[in-house]
């Protein structure tokens, strides 16, 4: 049996993160006195971040595959203009746009993956060139001028409730069913993944501890679920970013293509030897990128009802710093998806909690350049230590 | 002796399970050129380490003495100094640099921080007449062949007041004629008083212009023959390098020797860069089932080269020739098409090119054959556990557990990690390159075992070792290559040391086929 302070050890990084975000959480909580957890901020907080997450899921496997994407802020302008421009100026089936939208996202990672893993041009300057070449084409399209509003349909994307079937009054009902059913499949999938460990005479954690860990996700889901509930209920969007973030977290943990990312990100020679058609691989990695940034786009267009020229600008470098703050090595073949989602929120918290308190833009931004400093600092430090 | 300029005294250095050096002794007299000699890994480049400096004071035991005082160097420019230059094999110039500012590096001609290039320039025009290269000091290093390298670094090591100069195989890459004005540079150099170490496979290259041999072997001195009393052959210089006994260092195997499975026919491989040269002429090689092959010759002679134009064309251009499997012939143009049609190739650098380091042990030895362990693209973890703890205990690999990192784990296991891989891919033919490079002697035996096992289990084994011993003791048949063709065929139960050395050794129109 391991003891609490080597499995805090083992796993400090991850622990120190969800730390870091909760003491974040609790300062903004005071500081505020009490409106970052109203129902309506949570809510907010949930629909400003959803892009960052979204992007945050393709820009980890980039950068465990050992390369960067700076492109996908002008990724998201660019998407949201053509959007824009084909429903507003051609009157085009919102339906048929987000498809169209989601080819053209397909077809930029194309791009950029077919410079990088093919002609082994180096990501950085590739998605540099595109970074200028998306943005210069977002312009072109909107010709300088914000291009809206759109249909509800289309609006909806960021700004829709999933529906109560049961109508409670004062509380989303559905909203709390599926917190519930959410927080007991957490639960199943945690039980199933420790006794296979005991099956196979793994050291598992003790079993209070895994009783607590599993009391505190438990507790976390019901409330943020309370929370939406007494508001709107779910938006939907954060159940799309539910979708994605769990089918990732499983595409990164459990299938043969997420083990030969990481083996190529880990050591891509290697991987090249053992059968892993790297360069294959990292074209993909990058056309998922490129559809992701796609949805993205779409929802800050949705949010914003409008295509606006600089939509999504610097909007990487939060995504970036998501990753790197959730543990992501820059070296490659490091990184979790939970890692970098609590990353995204840390960022997410930072940003809305500021603003309330009347931050102004300058100090958000140095503050933001601390924590990730900070972040990546511990990760160097507990690696020293180790060694 | 009155004159001598370098003494080392009992040298002992130990790395973690090796004993690289045992109380080797060494000594050159001023002003002669004193070759040293041995196999792959009998020390030499670890004695000449230890005396520059790059292992530092205190991490060997023995003491060195340079002109009579002692010496505790804790890093290179310390030996430098009083007069002590490495050239290393790899050279150390920096291609897009001139010949001038690649001489002066690090001890560049300056006052306060600016470089005095006046000075520099006529310093190094000078230097470069000394040496007999006839190169402008602004030619830029990438732009002259390496041959004119080579003597570029004789100038920085001029430049640095070298009194003790040591080549690390200066010839090995160098055609006939650059190696005969190096050997006559330092006959020259000799005559003013420079006194040089020549570590070389080359024995004609040291019997040409040695004063006196040392013969390294396993980590100690077997013998210093003076050229100038005996009349030393090569003959004689071989029979000391590899004299040892033989006995219990291979396990016993049961011979099990089938038809052949395994063919390769008028193989050319071209090299990836300079596509002009080939690296791999003519070569036939067959592999019958149960046999072990051995893939005998130098660093260089091509071996890996070709084992990996093999595999899957992983090194290599204009790739031709023909691949047999049981009489058929078999594509194997990419990687992926080898490991299915059956073929493993272990890499001889484990770390580089065979693991993932920072991953688990487990997803290690999964990683080329996935789909066995995997239904509709999704991983089974419990299977996975199951075979990889089946690998652990089959191959006796010491980790604390199977999700142990690659990187915490010694040598050996390693090596262990990487045939589990191949293993669990399930060839049928297995190229190991150098699968007992650093490792301890017990875990070469483990290794050894596991090839005998094998073997018998009815797998074809191409063995690529660069120590002879182990090519005798665990193959039954030999091929030598030299220069990417194979130069010598023989069965394991003719051949000896000596004969495979000379096939090795001697140049191609010496040898009768």
């Amino acid at each position: 049996m391991k003891t609490l302070s080597t499995l805090f050890k083992n796993n400090i990084r991850e622990y120190g993160m969800l730390i870091a975000l909760i003491v974040v959480m609790v300062f903004f909580q005071v500081q505020t006195k009490g409106v970052l957890f109203k129902p309506v901020n949570i809510t907010n907080l949930v629909l400003q971040n959803s892009y960052v997450i979204t992007m945050a899921l393709g820009m980890l496997l980039i950068i465990v595959s050992g390369w960067i994407d700076l492109s996908v802020g002008s990724v998201v302008a660019v998407i949201g203009a053509l959007a824009g421009v084909l429903m507003v100026r051609y009157n085009v089936n919102w339906v048929l746009v987000v498809v169209l939208s989601l080819v053209l996202g397909a077809a930029i990672g194309a791009f950029h993956g077919y410079f990088v893993a093919y002609l082994k041009i180096p990501a950085f300057i590739v998605t540099l060139a595109g970074m200028l070449i998306f943005r210069g084409l977002t312009i072109y399209l909107l010709q300088g001028e914000s291009v809206g509003p759109f249909p509800r349909g289309f609006q909806n994307i960021s700004s829709g409730f999933i529906p109560d079937i049961f109508n409670g009054k004062g509380l989303h009902i559905t909203t709390v069913l599926i917190g519930v059913i959410l927080s007991v499949l957490l639960i199943w999938l945690d039980l199933r993944t420790r006794k296979n460990q005991q099956k196979y005479g793994f050291e598992v954690t003790p079993f209070y501890f895994f009783v607590v860990k599993n009391i505190g996700i438990t507790a976390a889901v019901m409330s943020l679920c309370y929370l939406m509930a007494s508001y709107k209920g779910l938006p939907d969007v954060l159940v799309l970013i539910f979708v994605l973030i769990a089918a990732y977290a499983f595409m990164t943990s459990q299938t043969v293509i997420g083990r030969r990312i990481y083996a190529m990100g880990g050591n891509v020679k290697a991987a090249m030897l053992s059968g892993v058609n790297t360069t294959r691989l990292l074209f993909y990695t990058f056309i998922n990128m490129g559809v992701l940034a796609a949805v993205a786009g779409l929802i800050v267009a949705a949010r914003l009802n409008s295509a606006t020229p600089n939509a999504g600008d610097g909007m990487e470098l939060d995504v970036i710093a998501a990753c790197f703050i959730g543990g992501a090595s820059p070296m490659g073949g490091v990184g979790k998806v939970i890692g970098a989602v609590v990353g995204a929120f840390l960022i997410g918290v930072l940003n809305n909690g500021m603003s309330i308190m009347g931050v102004g833009i300058d100090w958000q931004k140095v503050v933001k350049g601390f924590v990730l400093l900070l972040a990546v600092l511990f990760d160097v430090y507990n690696k020293n230590k180790n060694a | 002796m009155s004159d001598v300029i370098l003494e080392m005294r009992n040298i002992t250095k130990t790395f973690p399970g090796v004993k690289a050096l045992n109380n080797v002794s060494f000594s050159v007299t001023q002003g002669e050129i004193h070759a040293l000699v041995g196999e792959n890994g009998a020390g030499k480049s670890t004695l000449m380490n230890v005396l520059s400096g790059i292992y530092p004071h205190g991490s060997y035991t023995g003491d060195i003495y340079f002109e009579g005082k002692e010496c505790r160097f804790r890093d290179i420019t310390e030996s430098e100094a009083v007069g002590l230059v490495i050239i290393h094999q790899e050279l150390a110039l920096i291609p897009f640099l001139s010949i001038a500012e690649n001489l002066f590096l690090g001890n560049e001609r300056a006052k306060n921080g600016v470089i005095d290039w006046n000075e520099s320039i006529s310093k190094t025009a000078e230097l470069l007449n000394r040496v007999g290269l006839y190169e402008s000091p602004n030619t830029l290093i990438t732009n002259i062949g390496v041959g004119k390298q080579q003597l570029v670094e004789i100038a920085k090591a001029l430049a640095k007041k070298v009194k003790l100069l040591i080549l690390d195989e200066p010839t090995a890459s160098l055609n006939e004629s650059d190696s005969e004005k190096l050997l006559g540079l330092l006959l020259q150099l000799k005559e003013h008083g420079i006194s040089s170490i020549l570590i070389s496979h080359k024995l004609s290259d040291v019997s040409k212009v040695a004063d006196s041999i040392t013969i390294l072997r396993d980590g100690g001195t077997i013998e210093t023959l003076d050229c100038k009393k005996d009349n030393i052959t090569e003959d004689r210089i071989i029979r000391g390098m590899v004299g040892r006994d033989l006995t219990h260092r291979f396990p016993p195997r049961e011979k099990n020797i089938g038809e052949v499975i395994f063919e390769i026919r008028d193989w050319n491989v071209y090299h990836p860069i300079h596509e002009d040269r080939k690296v791999s002429t003519n070569v036939n090689i067959t592999v019958r089932k149960g046999e072990v092959v051995g893939l005998s010759g130098l660093m260089g002679a091509g071996r890996t080269e070709l084992a990996m134009s093999i595999f899957g064309h992983a090194y290599g251009t204009r790739i031709s020739g023909k691949v047999y499997k049981h009489g058929k012939e078999i594509d194997i143009s990419t990687i992926d098409k080898a490991i299915s049609n059956g073929i493993a190739y272990a890499t001889e650098d484990r770390k580089a090119y065979g693991l993932i380091l920072i991953q688990e042990v487990k997803n290690n030895i999964t990683l080329a054959n996935l789909e066995a362990i995997s239904r509709r693209q999704v991983i089974n973890e419990p299977q996975e556990m199951r075979v990889t703890g089946e690998y652990r205990d089959k191959l006796n690999i010491k980790c604390s557990s199977i999700q142990q990192l690659a990187v915490n784990l010694s040598g050996g296991n390693q090596q262990k990690v990487v045939l589990s891989k191949w293993l669990f891919a399930g060839p049928e033919i297995l190229i190991l390159d150098e699968p007992t490079r650093g490792i301890d002697v017990g875990a070469k035996y483990e290794i050894y075992t596991i090839i005998n096992r094998l073997a018998s289990e009815g797998k074809a084994i191409i063995l690529i070792s660069s120590e002879l011993p182990e090519i005798l003791g665990v193959c039954d048949r030999i091929y030598v290559m030299r220069d990417g063709k194979i130069v010598g065929e023989m069965p394991a139960s003719e051949a000896s040391q000596e004969k495979v050395m000379k096939y090795i050794m001697t140049q191609r129109e010496v040898v009768e086929q």
